[in-house]
This record gives C-alpha cells, structure tokens and sequence, in this order.
C-alpha cells in the first residue's frame, strides 16, 4: 500500500517536493519578501508552461520528450524579431509574433517530425544534436540577416542583431499585467495564467479527439496501431508539427514576460530544461499527461526562483545555477536509466 | 567509384578545408605549423573514443569526465606546485584513480540504459559539470582548504576562473623539437620548417600501437564480441556488462591523458570551460575522418583530427574575407561540428531501422 503511493508519487517528485517545501521554510526564517517569490514562482510557472507542454504530444506519440524543440523556438525567433522589425507594439506585436511564428513552427515540425520518422528508436540523440545545429546554424542568420531596427541591431555599425534585443515598451509583461492584481504583497500574473489555462484546455480537447486518442494509441503499442489501420508515421509526424508550434508560440510567450528576446546561444539548452520538468513532474520517456507537465513546470521553477534569493543568503555565492544544472540533467538520466514497463518492443 | 562513395565524408570535408584555406589567404608554413600543434594536442582524446565504439556503446559523449579527471590531476599538481616534465607525468598517474572511479560510475550508468548510451553519456557530460562546478566552486576553499589563497576567488571560495599551468606548459611538446630544413624533393618540400614536436608524437604513436595490440589480447576480442552482437557474446560466457565497464573505464583514461596533453600546450586551464566541449569536438573529428556510430580506426581518428582542425583554423579567415565578419565563421565550425555529429547519427539510426524492416 505504502509502496503503490509512493510510487504514485514517484521519487523525484518525491525529493523535489521535500527539497522546495524545505527551502521555502529556510526563506521564512531568513525573513526573505516571501510575497515577492511567490510571485516570481507563479510569473516562471507560466513563462515555461506552454514550452514544457510541447513535449506532451511526441512523448504520447512515441517519439520522446521532444529534444528537437529548437526547431520551434527558433521560429519563435523570427516572429518576435519580425514583430519589431515591423515596428509593431502591444497586443498587436504580440498577435504578429504568434501569428507568424506558429505556422513556421509547424512547417519546422513537419520537417524535423519526418526526420524522426526515419531514426525511430533515437529520436533523443538525433534531436538533440539537430537541436544544437539549428541553433547554431540561426547564429548566423542573426549575424547576417538584414534587420534594419535600431532597437535590435548593434549600435555604432556592428554585425547584425543583439545578443537580447529589450523588450520594454513593445510587449514588455503585457500578459502578466492583464488584468493582474495583489493578493495580500502576492501579484498574480493573470493574463499569463489564463493564457496557460487556454493552452492546456485545448491540448486537452485534442488529446480527446479522434486524432489525439489515435496518437496516444501509436506511442503507447506501435504494432497494435498499425493491425488496426492507424497510419504510425502520420501520428508522429502530427505530434511533432504541434509540438514545435507549441514550441514557437511558448518562446514568444516567454520572451514577453521576460521582457526580453534572447538571441545566438540562448536556445541550446531550453529543450533540456522542459524535457526535465516534464520528467520532474512524474512524466516517463512514454507517457507525459497535462497535469504532470503543470506540477513538473510548477516544482522545478518554483525551485530555481527560491533557490538563488536563500542561497545567497545562507552561503553567500550563486548555487542555484549549478543547482539547475544538477537537478535538470539528474532527473533526464533517471528517466534514461528507468526499465521501460510497457514500453514499445522496437 | 566505391572507394569515393566509402570516404565520401572524408572528401566533401577535404575540399571544404582546401576552399578554406584559399579564401583565408593563410600562408602554408603558418597553417601547417598550427595544424601540427593541433594534431599534436588533440589526436589523444579523439583515440579515446575508439574503444568504446568497438564495444558496440557508440560515441562515448561522456570523456568529458574523462576530461574532468585530468583537469583535477592538474589542480592538485598546481596547488603543490610540481613542475616540468616530471610535473606533467605525476599529473597523469594522478588521474589514473580519477578516471578510473568515473569511468567506472559511467560504465554502470551505460549498462542500465542500454541502447541509449550516446544521449545518457551527453546528459551525464552535463550533469558531470554541474557536480564539477560545485566542487571547483563551492568546496574547494571551504571543504577542501588550498593553502595558495592566489588560486582563489577574492572571497577565498572557488577557483579563479583561469589557472596558470606555466610550471609544465610544453613539458613534453618542447621536450625536442624537429624542424626540417632544405629537403629538396618536390612534393615533400613542404614539410621544411615545420615544428614538429616529437615526444608528443611519439607518445601518440605509442598509444596507437597499443590500441591495435590491445585488440590482439582475449579483452580486445570480448570487445569486438560484444560490440558485434551482446546476447551472442553473454551466450559464449563473455561477462558482458563487465566489458563493457572495462571499455568505458579504458576510454575515460585516455580521455583523462589526452586533456593533460591538450593543457600542457595550452598552457593554462579555464576551469570551468576547458572541458566542457571536449566530447562534442572530439566526436564530430571522430566522424569527419569517416568513423561511424559501430566503425572506427585508428587512422580514421587521425585524419578526422587534420581535417576538424584545419576547419577550425581556416573557417574564422575564411568567414571573413568570404562574408565580411569573423564571427560567421566561429559560428559556422560549431554548427559543422553539431551538424556533422547529428547527421551521422541520423544517417546510423535510419539505416539501422532500414535493416531492420
């Protein structure tokens, strides 16, 4: 009995959970603005939320937590940069930055979506290393790219755009500040959580569709699927356009709240870090539901936003780097090392 | 023609670095003695990966901690200031133990996630750095006391970020230098005032010869037999897992000697950048000289190393007289050695699953 709720529970959830319920504690102690954290806990929750559901429909489709994420954000990219580019401000900026970038998105996902198709069984390796090349591979198209706008490109005749283009007065914040108020010194990002909200409702709804139960049907026994007419490769591919659309839209969501556009190198790891909260929230390399990817995003952020103000505290230097570092790839390796119970005999 | 198709990756990479150096407009004698120094300091941790690949584990991403093992080795020779070339080899039995426990903790972690091997070792090179940054930066001064207080961060926690490695820098690089002059045959001629430094090479040569003789032994054949089909050599009584332990522990080693190498040319360590990429770079050599993710010699090790880092030579130069910008060409060696790695796992995978069906 004991046993079946602890592996409910799962063990890092486990320990993650121990860890941040004891480094919220120690903040109280040390007398640390708990309003403020909570704050910046709930406005990191939904800045990665959208990003860390994207793994969702590849790992339901059997191709893996999506290491291949880059393809979409880089799309993401372009589409907040073009927004500037185009001198756009507000939600209209915002709208354009989506409103490009998830087609793109999508078209990337079909792209890398047919890659995969073609290296089953190693999606992960695959994807990671195309992940890493796409991304350097766009470091020259931000040095090369004809981008006119003071406000991106380097000042006094440099190469190309910068390293993070500031997004104050474009869409600085603009769904953390709709419709945000105070709870007691707590501010609630509404807009922020009522877009992850939406997000979440329709993953759900798909996931409940035809298409979507056939999907979760190809992960979780490819064989079977295939017996009765489902076409394996067309679901995996599905999977993997939406994800990188997700992929896309979650950046452009992340870059407003974080009030900036990072550039060049900045993506390299960003599939890591979704793919460890998604695993964090109990998620295996099979099977990911909406909820898990909720608490994992949730429990690791809520970490790293506690992390650094009590670690500077309590032993005067920056740990919670190294901690994300140590807890983002333990928890991949964990997963890795796992015995796949149920999983597909390819 | 079946010869071209074999080597094709090999040949497109031959005329990419000849177009290279022609639009560098470096001259030969400056090329050629950077390559030498290159090779000289690169060729060990590239051979470390080839027997793991015989053992069928694939690219062993994790030299990294290989790397980390001779970077801790250097520490300690550092902080009890041994120098010259006895500095160096004390360093290098002193990663013997380091490389030895981590290729071990590696080898158990490979054989739990069999299969998947190359993506453990990459996130474990990862997660090796996290542990690594938290013992360079956060224990050492407070746990661990180092008595030279110049090694420290100001707040006398923590490494600085570079560590002099003067006291053994060019040990062995500068221990004899051969430098051909006046060789008059036409094609050879080229090789005149060329540094070559003969103990490295010599050492590297050494290694190679050992490599092949090693596969000649009974352990050499259980790695073959392993690598070429694990439930035929566990049926053959061959103690699978524990070979392949073995081939991990064997790798890390080498990788742990061949970042020493590569810091006593360099002549300083970044603490916490200089092994951070060893594994990326040494495998898309690896790959570049023709090796595949089941497939690798010795010679293929070496000419991957020539070409990967007449590549990196020439790309900067090159990028900017062909694109006006130097940092076009730094970006496009990075996406060649990312591109390079995620196409020949790509193409391995698909003709793996082609097999297959």
């Amino acid at each position: 009995m004991g046993n079946s709720l602890l592996n409910r529970i799962g063990i890092p959830r486990l320990i993650i959970s121990l860890f941040l319920a004891f480094l919220v504690a120690s903040a109280f102690s040390y007398g640390l603005p708990m309003g403020q954290i909570f704050g910046a806990m709930l406005t990191r929750f939904g800045m990665n939320a959208l990003l860390v559901l994207a793994m969702i429909p590849t790992i339901q489709a059997g191709a893996g937590p999506n290491f291949g994420l880059p393809f979409g954000i880089i799309c993401g990219l372009i589409g907040a940069t073009l927004a500037i580019e185009l001198d756009l401000r507000d939600f209209t900026a915002l709208f354009f930055a989506i409103g490009v970038s998830v087609p793109l998105g999508a078209f990337a996902g079909w792209l890398y979506g047919l890659l995969l198709n073609r290296v089953k069984g190693q999606e992960m390796t695959v994807g990671t290393y195309m992940g890493f090349s796409i991304v350097s591979l766009m470091c020259i198209f931000w040095l090369m790219a004809p981008y006119t706008s003071p406000e991106m490109v380097w000042p006094y005749g440099g190469d190309g755009l910068r390293v993070t283009v500031v997004l104050d007065g474009r869409m600085e914040q603009l769904l953390d500040k709709l419709w945000s108020f105070t709870i007691g010194t707590v501010r609630i990002p509404t807009g922020l959580l009522v877009v992850t909200a939406i997000c979440c409702v329709l993953l759900w709804i798909f996931m409940k569709t035809r298409t979507g139960l056939a999907m979760s049907i190809v992960g979780s026994n490819p064989r079977f699927a295939e017996a009765s007419g489902l076409n394996v490769n067309k679901y995996r591919l599905i999977a993997s356009v939406i994800s990188c659309a997700m992929g896309a839209a979650g950046i452009v969501i992340y870059s407003q709240s974080y009030g900036f556009i990072q550039l060049y190198q900045a993506p390299l790891y960003m599939a890591l870090y979704s793919v460890s909260a998604i695993l964090i929230g109990g998620a295996s390399l099979q099977r990911a539901t909406i909820t898990q990817a909720l608490i994992g995003t949730f429990l690791f952020n809520a970490l790293l936003v506690i992390a650094l103000p009590v670690a500077n505290v309590a032993m005067d230097s920056d740990i919670s780097e190294i901690m994300r570092v140590i807890i983002s790839n333990g928890i991949i390796l964990y997963a890795l090392t796992r015995k796949e119970v149920g999983g597909d005999a390819r | 023609m079946k010869l071209i198709q074999k080597n094709i990756v090999p040949i497109v990479f031959i005329i990419l670095c000849t177009i290279g150096f022609q639009y560098s407009g470096l001259s030969w004698i400056f090329f050629a003695n950077d390559l030498m120094t290159r090779l000289a300091r690169n060729s060990f941790l590239v051979i470390s990966l080839i027997i793991p690949v015989l053992a069928g584990m694939g690219l062993n991403f994790g030299i990294v901690l290989g790397a980390m093992a001779g970077q801790f080795a250097a520490f300690i020779t550092v902080v009890h200031n041994l120098t010259g070339i006895g500095g160096f080899f004390a360093a290098c039995v002193m990663a013997i133990p380091f490389a030895i426990l981590f290729g071990w903790l590696t080898g158990i972690l490979f054989n739990k996630a069999k299969g998947k091997e190359m993506i453990t070792g990459l996130i474990l090179g990862f997660f090796a750095n996290g542990i690594y940054q938290l013992v360079c930066l956060i224990f050492i001064g407070w746990l661990i006391p180092i008595s030279n207080k110049a090694l420290l961060l100001p707040s006398g926690v923590g490494f600085v970020n570079t560590l002099d490695l003067k006291i053994w820098q060019y040990a062995i690089d500068k221990f004899y230098v051969f430098r051909a002059r006046g060789i008059d045959i036409p094609v050879l001629k080229y090789l005149n005032n060329i540094n070559i430094p003969v103990l490295t090479l010599t050492i590297v040569v050494l290694l190679c010869i050992a490599v092949v003789l090693l596969f000649r032994t009974k352990l050499g054949q259980d790695f073959r037999a392993v690598g070429q089909n694990r439930h035929i050599a566990e049926i053959a009584g061959i103690k699978v897992d524990r070979v392949r332990i073995i081939a991990v522990i064997f790798s890390t080693v080498l990788a742990a000697w061949g970042q020493l190498i590569f810091l006593q040319n360099i002549g300083n360590v970044q603490v916490y950048g200089s092994h951070v990429q060893v594994g990326t770079f040494a495998v898309a050599a690896l790959l570049i000289g023709g090796a595949t993710v089941s497939k690798a010699t010795i010679g293929q090790a070496l000419l991957g190393t020539v070409l990967f880092h007449a590549l990196f030579i020439v790309s900067p130069l090159a990028g900017k007289n062909l694109m006006g910008s130097a940092q076009v060409g730094e970006y496009f060696r990075v996406f060649i050695a990312y591109g390079v790695i995620g196409i020949a796992l790509a193409l391995h995978a698909w003709q793996r699953l082609v097999k297959k069906q």
